[in-house]
Order: structure tokens, then C-alpha cells, then sequence
């Protein structure tokens, strides 16, 4: 059997509607955006909270942060989807399990599911690089804040995150790269993002090396410009006199 | 919703076989792949232009796209390169396609930890292995590699234990891996809930104790 090369497959109809291979790609990436930036949002702001419990004084606030950490780091990616997907629905009270399996349509739950997961498991890695971030600057900081007679929450809000928060910036982007990557698991359950988008055309156009290699390109752009926008943030908010600032 | 775990006992020794498959996979994916990412290494700190060109290419490539997306790529892909090769029919499984993902792949992570273990090797010793007749390729083998591996064992540990965990994506392809086998014995015993949980504990002590013991080598390696 010969493979027969066609890099026109792009724009030749599905045979569904009027809609032409490149559509689904194009309606493929939306997902994969959607779910990565949803996902993100929350995981930074819940990243944010955990890190900064995993340095309080508080025994207990920074145990339960570090169990959530060593909970969510040490379960497969996919197995932590499996459990938001087919198990969480099944805990919740009657009346919105029959919403969340009968009345949503099913794309939109798996994107909920999706979300949620990609959050939560985002979160304890944002929340180790924000406590790294905020263990890397000096403790005299926070004595200096304190004789001043900040309180602890004006320390943090003041002096310590807003620091911490440009420090990270290149864990961060790494983190936020990966998002976008791990979203691709969603194509197990169902959504229509990127990567089921290019099975679906392998599928149906028998063009496979075509549709695989522009999914490549198109993640590989993806990432390579998102990295750039957040080396042009980092140097906008690098925190002036530290090594990494370039020399002023 | 009420847990029931009594099927798991009876399923243990089928689960255990979906285990064997992971262990297998991730010992010799991480074998291939710290191999394969020690040449990519190599050429990536190679005086020749081209060389380190290709490496860096790879490198950025590979770490750009997901893992799925090269899983799912290599399991259409594979047949048909082989057939190329070939010239004739090679049946090939999903389990050589995903090794060959892996390999390649992992290749890619592995080479940035290689590089940065080669780098923090002094420059002076490279010189003293010379000035001793020794060849470039000796120098590397005899005197470079063995105190870089050294230096790097940890984060190479570290990152076999993600490959670990990364393993179960070969759900996407069908292998009865650990995590794919509990799915299906779950959905077998009527209780996959409770095989799921199983499967995410199982995975949860394996890596966090693995992780334990890599952070306890580090302390006696850090001089």
C-alpha cells in the first residue's frame, strides 16, 4: 500500500456540511485555549493561596497545603481526570448529578471536568514555585516590614508577593507551557480539542502524516510565542538590582 | 454514594500484570531515552554548527507538543515507517509504538539534564584528559560522563518518577497498562469507582515514596 501525500487535505471538505479540514483545527485550538486559560486563572489564584500557606507560621494551614501538594503531584495527570469526570459527578446531591449527566450537553461537562482537573492539578505546581519565590527573598524583608509595624497580611500583600510574583515568572511560564500540553488529555473523554481534532482528520482523511504534522507545527508555535510574550513580561517586571535583571 | 472495595482482592494478580507492563515500559523507556538523550547532549555542546543545531531543534520540538500528541502520532505513524523500511507488512503493537514515543520523547528531557551535568563539570579536567593522549571520546567516557551521571543521578531519578506517572497515557492507545487495567477489572467487578481510587493509591505511594527516597540520595550526594 502506497501513502498518498496530499498537503492540500486542509482545504478539502469534511464531507460534513460545508466545513473544510482546517476548520476543525482552527475550532480544535479554541478548545485547547479555553480549556488552558480557564484552567490557569484558577490555578494561579489557588496556587497562590497554597504557596503562601506552605510559609505561614501556622502548623496546620501550611500541613494541609503541603498534603494537597504531595496528594496532587504524586497521581497521574490522567487518573486525576478519570476521577473529575466519572467519579466526582456521582458524589454530588441528587439534584445536580441529574444536571451535570442529563441536562448539560456532554461536550459542556467534559469541559467543566477538564477544567477543574487541569486546575487543581496546576495548583500545586504554582503553589511550590510561589513558596520558592517567596522562601528566595530575604528574611530580614519581612522584619524590616514587621518593625514597621506592618501586620502579616499587609506583609505579604506589600512587600513579599509582589516581589515573589516576578521572581517566578520563568517557573511560571513553564508551568502555564504546560497547561496548554496537558489539555490535550481532554481528547479522552470527548472534547473536541486540538489533538482529537487531528485523530478525527488522521480518521477521516487517511492523511495522517499531514494532519499530525500540522498539530505538531501548530503546538510548537503555540508554545514558542506564548514563551516570548513571557519573556517580554519578564523583562517589563523584572525586580531592578537582582542578577537576573541584566546589568543597570 | 457507598465505596465497596471486595473486588479488588480477587482482582490483584491481573492487576498486577497491568503493573508488569508499566514497570517494563518505564524501565527500558528510561533506559532508550537516558541514552538516546546522552548523544543529544553530546551534539548539543558539539563545536559543530550543525550538529548542535539539529540537537536544539529536537530539543524545542519535542518539548513543545504533548506527550499524547507524540503517543498518538507514533501508534498511527510506526507501521507505516516500518513498512517503508521494509518493504514488506511488519506487524508491530501498540507496545513497541508507545516505547518508541517514550523513548523519543523523554529523549528530550533527558538531554537538558545530561547538558546541564556535562556543563557543571569543570573545563580543566577536559584539558588534563587531553593533555594525558586521551581522545575526545575517551575523555567523555572515562572522565566527563562518569562524575556528570554522578551529579545527575537525582534529577534523572526525578524525572523517571514523571515518567512514571506520564505511563498511563497509553490508555489513549489501548495498552493494558497498570491504570488501564484497573479500568477495565473495575468495569468488570461493577465497581470501577473503587478500582480507580485503587489505581490512583497505588500510583500515589509508588511516586511519593520513590520521591522520598530520591530527595534522601540528593542529601548524600550534595557535598
Amino acid at each position: 500500500m502506497n501513502y498518498h501525500w496530499d498537503w492540500a487535505v486542509f482545504f478539502k471538505s469534511t464531507g460534513i456540511g460545508d466545513e473544510i479540514y482546517l476548520d476543525w483545527f482552527v475550532a480544535g485550538l479554541g478548545w485547547t485555549v479555553a480549556v488552558a486559560l480557564v484552567a490557569w486563572c484558577i490555578a494561579l489564584a489557588l496556587g497562590a493561596v497554597l504557596g503562601v500557606m506552605r510559609t505561614l507560621p501556622n502548623k496546620a494551614l501550611s500541613g494541609v497545603a503541603t498534603a494537597y501538594v504531595e496528594l496532587f503531584r504524586n497521581v497521574p495527570l490522567l487518573v486525576q481526570l478519570f476521577v473529575w469526570y466519572f467519579l466526582v459527578p456521582d458524589l454530588l446531591p441528587e439534584r445536580a448529578q441529574v444536571w451535570f449527566k442529563q441536562e448539560l450537553n456532554p461536550t459542556t461537562s467534559a469541559y467543566l471536568s477538564v477544567v477543574a482537573c487541569l486546575a487543581f492539578f496546576t495548583a500545586a505546581r504554582v503553589c511550590e514555585q510561589v513558596r520558592t519565590g517567596i522562601q528566595a527573598l530575604p528574611r530580614g524583608q519581612t522584619m524590616a516590614a514587621m518593625a514597621m509595624g506592618f501586620s502579616l497580611p499587609q506583609v505579604y500583600r506589600h512587600v513579599l508577593l509582589p516581589q515573589a510574583f516576578r521572581i517566578i515568572i520563568p517557573p511560571l511560564t513553564s508551568e502555564f507551557l504546560n497547561i496548554f500540553k496537558n489539555s490535550s488529555v481532554a481528547s479522552l473523554i470527548g472534547l473536541m480539542e486540538l489533538l482529537a481534532q487531528t485523530k478525527q482528520t488522521a480518521e477521516f482523511s487517511a492523511n495522517l502524516f499531514e494532519a499530525f504534522t500540522l498539530a505538531t507545527l501548530i503546538y510548537f508555535v503555540l508554545n514558542m510565542s506564548l514563551m516570548k510574550g513571557m519573556g517580554w513580561l519578564e523583562k517589563r517586571v523584572a525586580v531592578p538590582g537582582l542578577i537576573g535583571s541584566g546589568g543597570k | 454514594m457507598e465505596f465497596d472495595f471486595s473486588q479488588i482482592g480477587p482482582s490483584l494478580p491481573g492487576l498486577a500484570e497491568g503493573m508488569w507492563l508499566t514497570l517494563q515500559l518505564l524501565a527500558l523507556a528510561v533506559l532508550g531515552g537516558v541514552a538516546i538523550g546522552t548523544l543529544i547532549a553530546l551534539a548539543r555542546l558539539s563545536n559543530n554548527r550543525l550538529l548542535s543545531g539539529l540537537a536544539k531543534g529536537y530539543v524545542n520540538i519535542f518539548r513543545s507538543v504533548p506527550l499524547l500528541l507524540v503517543i498518538t502520532w507514533f501508534y498511527f505513524a510506526v507501521p507505516f515507517l516500518l513498512r517503508w523500511i521494509t518493504g514488506s507488512d511488519t506487524p508491530v503493537g501498540a507496545f513497541a509504538s508507545c516505547l518508541i514515543a517514550f523513548m523519543l520523547f523523554e529523549a528530550a528531557y533527558y538531554s537538558e539534564i545530561v547538558r546541564a551535568g556535562i556543563q557543571s563539570i569543570s573545563r580543566g579536567q577536559i584539558g588534563a584528559a587531553y593533555a594525558l593522549g586521551m581522545t575526545y571520546a575517551q575523555a567523555m567516557r572515562l572522565v566527563v560522563l562518569p562524575q556528570a551521571f554522578r551529579k545527575m543521578t537525582p534529577l534523572l531519578l526525578q524525572q523517571s518518577i514523571i515518567l512514571f506517572q506520564d505511563t498511563s497515557l497509553v490508555y489513549a492507545v489501548g495498552l493494558m497498562d497498570f491504570l488501564n487495567t484497573a479500568r477495565s477489572r473495575g468495569d468488570i467487578a461493577g465497581q470501577p469507582h473503587e478500582f480507580l481510587l485503587f489505581a490512583g493509591f497505588v500510583y500515589f505511594v509508588i511516586s511519593f515514596g520513590a520521591s522520598r527516597l530520591v530527595k534522601r540520595l540528593q542529601q548524600r550526594l550534595t557535598v
